[in-house]
């Protein structure tokens, strides 16, 4: 059992047969970004070609789930029912990913200590048995797996 | 350039209320009240209108309207492939390419938003008090790009604009150690040019910054005060051609130079993209635009003699600033809290309306309709001598911006 963050009734993902890919490995818990085996661009969201080479030629690359705080957000206002407030939306810079960044929340964290460059790693929220949500939490943080 | 330009001959708006207000008149009939009134400024009539643009996926279909409003013919119907208000003043500058290039001879730009009757924008869509699916959460098939690209952002609850604009603002507060009080300066600012408006949704309702500094937490470092209006109203404005222009009821306003668009990799901006460039994050993304605009024009920051900068946001007003080269990057904060945006003192005053904080949310064509005013020497907060204003749309977003000039 993985930690619970986030009631039931948040926003579901909506993908397409580009971005499936990611969904598919994020529900087996791996974090991947797309990475253009023309010439090595990393991207993400997922895209049919490369935006540098424009490549259609492309890999997925399993980095580590850490990273760091780029930016965030404390929101005091609910988006689903039956949420914890406050919550925390934040860009992760993730390492091993040549610069991409993905949006996420940052959980087990008080706002107050919040701040851009705070080292942190992935923490699987499994919202189903098909539909896992990568959540990110400050490093070294003992708790669920 | 020698080419002729088009002018702004007419505008026109209806009553401006808070969200909800307005549940007695539906959304495209306050659309057609709008244009009415923006024709009837102009000096011209139903009759002599050939086109109609919008934008920010409007509900309002051109066809139907130009069906309702018994226009002769429709020759040109538009609207912008852009999302939410970014595409305000490019509704203008395709209203202006079509009169240019007789697509059309007189185009009227609108926009109608009655938010009871449809959805809260500060929601983001969402009802957080319906009761959750009993089934369990599961991926959804997308049925558009957009769709797509927001599942990279919806699971995290990145749905209300006043989360996702504070991203690139914490941001910018994090690398200029811009303030909370120096946003503050922005609302109050204009809340106060607000004051002199009658069609000001918040006209009575004066703030200081220590009201500001009060106003509950939305999502950090966004205040209540720091988000704009929810409001229902409709505005439009008319665009002709140099030679119809000439002999109508009002002065003309020349559409001295439009721009349109998003730097490379931008899609949504912040709203979905996490991968804007590092060097564009904590901006508007108007950077590009703007120096495309000032050189069409011929025309620096130092010509422009006031401004209606798009307002979803304080922090957003505050990087478009920037862009637009008012200040240098990074020296927004300081910028404003000089009070340079106060009418009638400050160097370049600024939402002389109001804005999307204090007159109304019409998703800034408002702001277009103000520029005109201010230009005709018609604003509440009027600027002696002004000759160039520029108007902005929504930025952090793709966004659009136009430079209008008093002929």
């Amino acid at each position: 059992m993985s930690a619970r963050f986030f009631p039931d009734s948040m926003p579901l993902p909506f993908a397409d047969a580009i971005t499936l890919p990611w969904w598919q490995a994020a529900s087996e818990h791996r974090l991947v970004v797309q990475r253009c085996t023309s010439c090595e661009h990393t991207r993400l969201p997922p895209a049919p070609i490369c935006p540098e080479c424009r490549s259609a030629d492309s890999a997925w690359k399993e980095v580590s789930g850490r990273g760091e705080v780029y930016t965030y957000t404390v929101v005091h206002r609910p988006i689903a029912a039956g949420q914890q407030l406050p919550y925390v939306i934040a860009v992760i810079a993730l390492e091993e990913a040549g610069g991409v960044r993905v949006i996420s929340n940052l959980v087990d964290v008080e706002p107050d200590q919040l701040e851009i460059g705070m080292p942190v790693e992935v923490v699987w929220e499994d919202m189903s048995a098909d539909l896992a949500i990568p959540r990110f939490r400050p490093t070294g943080r003992q708790g669920a797996p | 350039m020698s080419r002729p330009r088009a002018q702004i001959v007419g505008v026109g708006e209806t009553r401006y209320a808070r969200w909800g207000r307005i549940g007695d008149v539906t959304e495209h009939a306050l659309a057609c009240q709008a244009i009415q009134r923006a024709v009837a400024d102009a000096g011209l009539s139903l009759d002599d209108v050939d086109g109609l643009a919008s934008f920010a996926d409007d509900r309002n279909e051109a066809v139907f309207l130009a069906a309702e409003l018994g226009l002769p013919a429709l020759r040109f119907a538009n609207m912008v492939w852009m999302p939410g208000g970014g595409g305000g003043c490019a509704a203008v500058s395709n209203a202006a390419m079509a009169v240019e290039t007789d697509q059309a001879e007189v185009v009227v730009v609108y926009r109608s938003l009655c938010q009871g009757q449809f959805f809260r924008f500060g929601t983001g869509g969402m009802d957080a008090s319906a009761p959750a699916d009993p089934r369990p959460p599961t991926l959804q098939q997308a049925s558009s790009l957009l769709l797509a690209s927001m599942g990279f952002a919806m699971p995290y609850g990145l749905l209300m604009a006043a989360a996702a604009y504070a991203l690139p603002t914490r941001r910018h507060m994090h690398l200029y150690g811009t303030t909370s009080e120096q946003l503050g300066r922005i609302a109050v600012t204009f809340r106060e040019h607000a004051s002199r408006n009658p069609r000001a949704v918040m006209g009575g309702r004066p703030m200081t910054l220590a009201d500001h500094q009060a106003s509950p937490m939305i999502a950090d470092p966004h205040r209540l005060f720091d988000c704009c209006l929810e409001s229902d109203g409709a505005c439009a404005v008319v665009v002709t051609t140099q030679e119809r222009a000439r002999d109508l009821a009002k002065r003309p306003v020349e559409i001295l130079a439009s721009e349109q668009g998003a730097p490379k990799g931008y899609a949504f901006g912040p709203f979905t993209n996490a991968n804007i460039a590092d060097e564009l994050y904590a901006t508007g993304g108007c950077e590009e635009l703007a120096g495309r605009l000032y050189g069409k024009a011929g025309l620096g920051p130092r010509d422009v003699d006031v401004a209606q900068i798009y307002d979803h946001f304080t922090g957003c007003v505050l990087m478009q600033l920037e862009d637009y080269g008012f200040c240098k990057r990074g020296e927004g904060g300081p910028f404003v809290e000089g009070g340079a945006l106060s009418w009638p003192d400050g160097s370049l005053p600024t939402n002389t309306h109001g804005g999307s904080l204090s007159e109304a949310y019409i998703h800034g064509l408002n702001h277009v309709v103000e520029g005109v005013r201010l230009l005709r020497g018609e604003s509440t907060c009027p600027v002696e001598g002004a000759e160039v204003c520029l108007v902005t749309s929504a930025a952090c977003v793709p966004s659009s911006a136009v430079l209008l000039g008093r002929r």
